[in-house]
């Protein structure tokens, strides 16, 4: 049989044809509608920390702990406190301690020479996280939503984005030995609560916002306050904003 | 023809390209078996795990479900500082308390630990929060002996 190059370009072509009808076909049908009210392309989480008003109780760290089940002797979020001398005389490294990760609070400081503050830290939620580029296996990503996301059925331990993370905010979960971080309390800010560590802090240093609501009070904040991200100069795209941040925080 | 000697020229490429094929298809098979279908949904992860992370328990009811029954606690404690202060702040997490009351039944909070942890005069806290060596200012009393929780100020 002979076959010629007329022949070959019209199969050819009826084939090309018929595919790109089958794949839009599925485009157009194979999305399934979201199961209930909350819908992802809507939201676009973060979570606003003002120093100024942290007492370093651990309020948050307990409540976290409590929320997540988290392991014992690991945090998905911690306070750190920090005492900067006065530096007239020598430059000093200033001191930050986080006792068990100020799960039992911190024990009283006495007035220094110089200033002292508490910070919360957590997860911050990069968009453009250097944890989720570097994962082999597609276990973490960011949510459509934007938060940063675990999946424990993927992830194989490796350990790579606990390397990854600048912030130092992932651990290997000693039982699953499956890599273990905040979910911004995933579980309850699709269902309309805030999370665990913002309604149980005493004095509102921390809000959960989304960046998406326009009706959200971060736009004002954003507005008219001085904030900050940890280690800007990462460009992780971190949406954990700080109020009154002092430079020596890293 | 053409076609004919060049077929005849590559007869030991067949064997070879055909097992190539086959070998993809195989890829191709097991490939397909083993990605859950919706992978790559969103990006590179399987959107099952939203779900996953979704499906895990409450602990802490809130403040609107707290609010539903105890308006009159609520009440009290909005006319003083402790305003924006949330129940389960003190109280605990009590989201089995929400479901099912009578089962899951809150024990009180130990004042003489609970009011330290905010309230201890600490350098590093805000200038402007309330603050008291405990110490020295209640001489051992507890400290709702004279203040009541809810609405401390005397």
């Amino acid at each position: 049989m002979d076959i010629s190059r007329r022949d070959i370009f019209t199969v050819g072509g009826k084939l090309l044809i018929l595919a790109s009808v089958g794949a839009t076909l599925k485009q157009i049908t194979g999305a399934e509608p979201p199961s209930d009210a909350y819908r992802l392309a809507d939201h676009w989480w973060g979570m606003i920390i003002d120093i100024d008003k942290c007492i370093g109780c651990g309020n948050c760290v307990r409540a976290c702990s409590k929320e997540n089940n988290v392991p014992e002797g690991f945090f998905r979020t911690w306070v750190e406190r920090y005492q900067i001398e006065d530096q007239i005389k020598e430059v000093k490294q200033p001191r930050v301690e986080s006792p068990n990760g100020a799960i039992d609070g911190f024990p009283p400081l006495a007035p220094i020479d110089g200033k002292s503050f508490y910070v919360p830290k957590l997860c911050n939620h990069c968009a453009d996280s250097p944890c989720v580029q570097v994962c082999p296996v597609g276990a973490t990503f960011v949510s459509p939503d934007g938060v940063v996301l675990v999946d424990q059925t993927y992830c194989l331990g490796c350990r790579y984005c606990v390397q990854a993370c600048p912030y130092g905010c992932r651990y290997l979960h000693p039982e699953t030995q499956t890599v273990d971080k905040c979910t911004l309390c995933y579980h309850r800010i699709t269902k309309g609560l805030t999370t665990a560590c913002c309604e149980n802090c005493p004095t509102g240093a921390r809000l959960l916002v989304d960046f998406k609501n326009p009706k959200d009070p971060v736009h004002e904040i954003l507005r008219t306050n001085k904030v900050q991200v940890l280690k800007p100069y990462m460009a992780t795209g971190a949406k954990v904003y700080y109020e009154n941040l002092d430079g020596a925080v890293r | 023809m053409v076609v004919r000697r060049l077929f005849r020229d590559s007869a030991h490429l067949v064997r070879p390209a055909l097992v190539l094929v086959a070998c993809m298809a195989l890829f191709l098979v097991v490939r397909s078996a083993i990605i859950p279908k919706a992978f790559g949904q969103y990006g590179h992860y399987r959107p099952g795990a939203l779900d996953l992370v979704r499906q895990h328990p409450i602990a802490f009811a809130g403040q609107d479900t707290c609010v539903m029954c105890h308006d009159d606690q609520a009440t009290v404690r909005a006319a003083g500082k402790h305003a924006h202060v949330a129940c389960e702040a003190c109280h605990g997490p009590l989201a089995q308390h929400a479901d099912d009351p009578a089962a899951h039944v809150p024990k009180l909070p130990d004042v003489a630990d609970l009011c330290r942890r905010c309230h201890e005069k600490d350098a590093a806290k805000p200038r402007n929060f309330p603050q008291v060596a405990t110490a020295e200012h209640s001489s051992g009393m507890a400290c709702n002996t004279c203040h009541q929780p809810h609405n401390p100020h005397l």
